[in-house]
């Protein structure tokens, strides 16, 4: 029992709340300095976690409403380790970008912004379904005000449009969760959300075929995934930039996050019955988003459209149901956070050079008086596309090597979607940075400020391309554990069908 | 022998009707007393000996507060239980709301203040004689004693068009509802052969009467149609629209909170006791209603542009999840639709209030241009409308999430995993309309293609000007910010209230 992770938790709120009382022109600080703190304290954990050790650490367990059975439970382990790190450093860059900008109500802006880290730190952290579906919906609330409050362009139209779509995904798993729980309950038995619990207690297949699509529908809508992803080019559009890469880098992992700590071990045979439909969802999110990220004139609707494919590559890792898949899975799950973070914030640098022009056909002859900004660039691109090299790439080859194990065909199709990336990517950088200089351009050198938010970033991204085993041998051992039981269940089919 | 001796009067258990005494004592007290002249007794004195009333009325509720005794009172004509405490717990709170909104209304200078607050405390009694109701007679007083002040109450003010309709309107439909209800009444009176509760469930329990005989079924049916015209559960709710807007907010929101809280209790009683038995035969009925009402309630809500009018609507939405606390006739039903109730006041209430303060001072009325860009001029009131929107939408960390969990809860643990579902459903249309009014609030301008209504002319209330009003409503914003407050508390530590729901769900000790 300890209290390390309430106060990671907690921190960031806490800061909001201080900073809404200070004067306005602090508030910005405050906030800041509570994401350098939750950054640091995730650093020593990362360094204090102990990689040969099974199952949770630093376990956090109270009651907290017995007479609905929900617990305050936290916990570290390999699957969310990382995560938690991502989520610590990504608001660490944005907030200091947005810290840096004029603010209209700024300490409104940043009271969210810290809400917001305190929920998403939170359905990371939670290991009791009701509490990660509570902090699954908390971070609608910051987001909807940061998107319809301080946006651009058609910002309350397209913050409803985004909150009603994730929320129709969520509500339904709340319903899911509430029915997962009751029907897991054995006659006399207490009434218990715990995940650790529910996956020693059954639940009858046919509930949970059902289930498992509800909390699925939850999971695509936030991720995006194709055909769920509706809600995106309004909403990539109208945030701005700092918000837009929290939400494109963070806030998707929190879905495909689920699948892995609630679904595929509380409801092996559920995930299993639908493996199929799940890896269709994500072979086909990974050729609409590569073909439309090619064809996509709006320098942010590239990039949203790659997430999309990005996150069909996560997907399928996971729903291979092998040991590698889930290992590249996890593994993507930290990479693409970390690119798409400095891709974003490029994109707002780029964006100011151009007088707020974001026409991929108006920019250009960037890097003539950048060479930093073009490097920093170049470098986020390379690791986009899974050169070798970079930590994307082994992230995919690890996804591709499990589906090849026994979804062949799902896996050959998949790979189109790494030489499309290359196609959309190196497209987004040329016309951006090299060609002629565009009608509206203006090539001049990174300032300090983006400097010192994105070389950060980039200097990990290259890190991990170097040593990636410093997170792979940290996530191993809970990954495998995490899909053991569907996995077992998807080997056996496979047995029967040869016979 | 004269005749009079022949009658044996009832063995009247004083203690236990202390609380009913209190609110009749303060009713016929706060008419005469309204009765003078001077300004400070009219504006001052009345409102708070009419508060007085109602909190002597809680201070003896919590001294006879007995989980367990569930024997009735006066030959089994009422039960002053935790069930009847504990919702009339609903009843005061919202009275005493009531009665601070009201402090600077224009309908209690019209229609006189003694008279006003003293049909208030009239139809807070009658709400806790219905809750208490063990038999059918004191059920139909009750119901009665509840309506009539309120009919009255919604045309208080009377140089308002609306208002005037809207107490019209409520008294023509709240009787066709009494009416029916008395047939239902009379023709379970006439299958089971008893007015008790007790004889009811005793006839339906033993081989007098099937479950299934025609006439019993009738009469259910006809009471469940009365009862649904008093909660308004669609398809018995299109007279709520019109009479809550029509009525001065104040008492707009003392009905949408209390009379709810009333119907439900009864309903809890009526089909968790008299008919428990006969619940296969009710249930699936009172199941189609609940989904209907919530998808009727839901959508009714999109397209309203007066505030009021929304709300109204969304109370027809809530009253559908709460009913499918009733339908599942579970001990944990009842509990859940106790907690929804309490939670249900709470945002409610905050909401209700935030429109009296806008109303008052912005121009607009109660439509939803009055609290445009409201978070930028009055942060204050802007909050507590933030909460209540979310709250009823039914975000985490607020009471509403609380609730509707618990609801959801029991209707799956009760075997209607559907009507699980259908609460689901409900909570996603609902996020429309209450995040558009979140929207107006902190982002700007906001465009729905209705029409729109011309600005008002703000008057003086009750010897302040109206420069003073927009200054300071004090009252207004405090219990907005109150009832706030506590629906995000109640939403982090909800420990007390489910405790008070277990206490009100032990009254009906025969449920599982």
């Amino acid at each position: 029992m300890t209290i390390h992770l309430s106060i990671i938790l907690f921190l960031p709120l806490a800061t909001g709340v201080i900073g809404a009382l200070l004067p306005r022109g602090l508030a910005r600080w405050a906030v800041l300095a509570g994401t350098l703190a939750v950054l640091a304290y995730a650093i020593v954990l990362l360094f204090d976690f102990d990689s040969s050790a099974r199952g949770l650490q630093y376990v956090t367990d109270d009651e907290w409403i017995p007479e609905l059975g929900i617990r305050y439970q936290l916990g570290i382990d390999g699957l969310n380790l990382f995560l938690v790190v991502l989520t610590a450093i990504s608001w660490v860059a944005c907030t200091l970008v947005a810290a840096f900008r004029e603010q209209e109500r700024a300490r409104l802006f940043f009271f969210h912004m810290a809400l917001a880290e305190t929920a998403v730190l939170g359905a990371f952290l939670a290991q009791d379904l009701a509490l990660f579906i509570i902090f699954f919906d908390l971070m609608l609330v910051p987001f909807y005000f940061l998107i319809g409050g301080w946006g651009t362009g058609d910002r309350v139209r397209a913050t409803t449009k985004f909150v009603i779509y994730t929320l129709v995904g969520s509500l339904l798993m709340l319903g899911g969760a509430i029915a997962l729980g009751v029907l897991a309950t054995p006659d006399g038995g207490e009434l218990s959300f715990s995940l650790a619990v529910l996956e020693e207690r059954s639940v009858p297949e046919g509930s949970q075929q059902w289930i498992v699509l509800l909390f699925a529908l939850a999971f695509f809508v936030k991720a995006p995934l194709f055909p769920l992803h509706g809600w995106v080019p309004e909403t990539y559009r109208s945030t701005s930039i700092p918000v837009l890469a929290l939400l494109s880098a963070v806030l998707s992992k929190v879905g495909v996050y689920g699948f892995l700590r609630i679904v595929l071990p509380v409801m092996p045979e559920g995930s299993q019955h639908w493996q199929e439909l799940f890896i269709i969802v994500a072979v086909f999110s990974i050729l609409y988003g590569s073909i439309l990220a090619f064809s996509q004139d709006n320098i942010r609707l590239v990039v949203a459209y790659s997430s999309i494919a990005q996150l069909g590559f996560i997907v399928l890792g996971i729903f291979a149901l092998e040991d590698k898949g889930a290992q590249g899975a996890v593994f993507q799950m930290l990479n693409h956070g970390l690119v798409v973070v400095p891709l974003f914030l490029i994109i707002g640098v780029i964006a100011t050079r151009a007088g707020g022009n974001q026409s991929v056909e108006q920019l250009g002859g960037m890097a003539f008086r950048a060479p930093v900004l073009a490097a920093l660039f170049l470098i986020t691109t390379f690791a986009t596309l899974a050169m070798p090299g970079s930590a994307n790439f082994i992230g995919e080859l690890l996804v591709l090597f499990g589906a090849f194990e026994d979804k062949l065909v799902y896996g050959l199709v998949a790979s189109i979607g790494v030489v499309l990336a290359s196609v959309y990517m190196i497209r987004l950088f040329q016309r951006t940075m090299h060609n002629r200089v565009g009608p509206r351009a203006r090539s001049s050198e990174i300032d300090g400020l983006h400097l010192a938010a994105i070389a950060p970033l980039v200097a990990v991204i290259v890190a991990l391309g170097v040593y990636p085993s410093f997170v792979v041998e940290r996530t191993e051992r809970s990954t495998v554990d995490k899909i053991q039981a569907a996995r077992a269940l998807s080997t056996q089919a496979e047995v029967s069908v040869i016979r | 022998m004269s005749l009079l001796a022949q009658v044996q009067a009832p063995e009247i258990d004083y203690k236990l009707l202390s609380p009913v005494f209190a609110l009749v004592g303060g009713c016929v007290v706060v008419m005469m007393v309204g009765l003078l002249r001077s300004p400070f007794v009219r504006q001052t004195l009345v409102p708070a000996l009419t508060a007085v009333s109602i909190l002597i009325a809680v201070g003896l509720t919590i001294w006879i507060w007995d989980p367990g005794d569930t024997n009735p009172i006066i030959e089994g004509a009422l039960a002053m239980d935790t069930l009847t405490l504990g919702l009339s717990m609903l009843f005061y709170v919202a009275g005493l709301v009531a009665i601070l909104l009201s402090l600077r209304a224009d309908a209690t200078r019209v229609a006189g203040q003694g008279e006003y607050y003293s049909l208030l405390l009239g139809s807070i009694t009658g709400m806790v004689v219905l809750a208490g109701a063990e038999n059918l007679i004191t059920l139909f007083i009750g119901i009665e004693l509840l309506s009539i002040p309120l009919y009255v109450l919604c045309a208080t003010e009377l140089f308002k068009r609306e208002s005037l309709e809207s107490g019209l309107k409520y008294l023509v439909i709240g009787s066709v509802g009494s009416a029916t209800l008395l047939y239902g009444l009379a023709l379970v009176y006439g299958a089971t052969g008893s007015m008790q509760f007790e004889g009811i469930a005793s006839a339906l329990g033993g081989d007098e009467v099937s479950a299934t005989d025609p006439l019993l079924l009738t009469g259910i049916a006809l009471t469940i149609t009365g009862l649904a015209f008093k909660a308004s559960v669609a398809p018995f709710h299109q007279w709520t629209p019109d009479v809550y807007q029509g009525a001065p907010t104040p008492i707009t929101t003392f009905m949408a909170v209390a009379t709810k809280a009333a119907a439900f209790a009864i309903m809890l009683r009526l089909f968790g006791h008299a008919l428990a038995l006969s619940q296969l035969e009710w249930a699936p009925a009172l199941a189609v209603l609940a989904a209907t009402t919530i998808v009727i309630g839901n959508v009714g809500a999109i397209a309203q542009r007066s505030l009021k009018r929304m709300l109204a609507w969304s109370s027809i939405a809530q009253a559908g999840y709460l009913l499918a606390g009733v339908v599942v006739g579970t001990n944990l039903g009842v509990q859940a639709t106790a907690f929804y109730l309490a939670v249900y006041l709470l945002m409610n209430v905050t909401a209700f209030a935030v429109v009296v303060a806008r109303e008052r001072v912005s121009g607009y009325g109660d439509d939803l241009a009055a609290l445009e860009n409201l978070g930028q001029s009055n942060p204050w009131l802007a909050w507590p409308m933030t909460i209540a929107m979310l709250s009823l939408a039914g975000f985490p960390a607020t009471g509403g999430f609380i609730g509707k969990f618990f609801l959801i809860d029991a209707s799956v643990d009760g075997d209607y995993t559907w009507l699980g579902i259908a609460i689901v459903i409900g909570s996603i249309i609902s996020l429309v309309y209450y995040l558009r009014v979140v929207a107006a609030m902190w982002m700007g301008r906001y465009e729905i293609e209705l029409p729109s209504v011309p600005p008002r002319r703000v008057k003086p209330v009750s010897g302040w000007s109206p420069e003073a009003d927009t200054r300071a409503q004090p009252e207004v914003a405090a219990v907005a910010i109150v009832f706030a407050a506590a629906t995000i508390l109640f939403g982090l530590w909800p420990d007390p209230l489910f405790d008070v729901a277990s206490d009100v769900g032990s009254a009906l000790g025969t449920l599982r």
